[in-house]
């Protein structure tokens, strides 16, 4: 029994305010959401900082939807992921992980590394770009623009990680900075 | 014309488009699990509107939040916009909320279509 103590340490210690383990969708999007928001409104934190923390919190948990490879380990399917918001005296960190296939690893950091190389105003023409660029919708709904949006809404570069997994997968682990004031 | 009249819900903006009373307005938030579905009937009912509208259309967003697949559809609605002669965008924005100003100005940037920015 242990382990809780410690678990509940350990998130103390990291100042995690909230932690997300399993499936993603979009009830579980909504959920997540709207407890996230009623613990920014009882802290009374200001309203523009919450809007930009909902704001990359929807990015996020929308990509995991989305792109969260399903994870098959021998017979079992697995398509869980972790999400977690942490509150900090400076900065909301949001972070998250989930296992994508070993092919899109070089696609993502290609993404990310061009994005964080980027000042606001260059993060502004890209968006644009991609907005216009007419090509619709992803065939999973997205517009590619989640990271770009992101990293505009916090101001901080997008800090990633990638864990191979052995199997044809790695662990994609994602962190923005949401600084306060 | 059909009057659409949606709800507004935690995750899909209130809609409202009725030719009669000449209210055109989406508000609130808009974070579907899929945009393209949910904004076709819009883009329909504009396709049909084009076909003969008001001398006049104001359309208002007043959006709370969006997520980025739905800013390509909200794009998508602009553009129909500049098909129809005098129409018109009254962008609200909350007057603390700079991202939500700057994503106006980017849209009015993107189509041809009369903006106004309107703090509240």
């Amino acid at each position: 029994m242990k382990f809780i103590y410690e678990m509940h340490q350990m998130m103390l210690k990291n100042n995690i305010i909230l932690v997300y383990e399993g499936e993603f969708t979009q009830e579980i999007t909504k959920s997540v959401l709207a407890m996230a928001e009623r613990n920014m409104d009882s802290m009374g934190e200001e309203s523009g900082i919450k809007r930009k923390v909902f704001n990359v919190m929807v990015e996020c948990l929308q990509n995991i939807v989305k792109h969260g490879d399903e994870y098959f380990t021998g017979e079992k399917k697995i398509n869980t992921a972790i999400f977690m918001i942490g509150k900090h005296e400076e900065s909301y960190i949001i972070t998250s992980g989930n296992p994508v296939k070993d092919e899109r690893v070089e696609f993502l950091k290609n993404k990310l590394d061009k994005i964080n190389s980027l000042d606001k105003e260059g993060l502004k023409a890209l968006y644009k770009e991609i907005i216009k660029s007419g090509s619709g919708l992803t065939n999973k709904g997205g517009a590619g623009l989640g990271f770009v949006d992101m990293a505009r809404k916090s101001g901080q570069p997008l800090e990633y990680d990638f864990e191979p997994l052995g199997d044809g997968h790695s662990f994609f682990s994602l962190k923005t900075t949401v600084p306060r004031g | 014309m059909e009057i659409i009249n949606l709800e507004g819900t935690e995750d899909t903006p209130k809609i409202i488009l009725d030719k009669t009373n000449k209210i055109f307005s989406i508000s609130g938030r808009s974070l579907p699990e899929d945009s393209a579905e949910f904004y076709q009937p819009i883009l329909e009912w504009l396709d049909e509107y084009a076909k003969d509208p008001l001398p006049e259309t104001i359309f208002d967003f007043k959006l709370e939040y969006f997520n980025t697949a739905s800013s390509k559809l909200i794009l998508d609605v602009l553009t129909k916009l500049e098909d129809i002669e005098n129409a018109k965008v009254h962008w609200y924005f909350y007057e603390d909320d700079e991202d939500m100003e700057e994503a106006g100005e980017e849209f009015s940037e993107l189509v041809d279509v009369e903006f106004e920015l309107k703090p509240y």
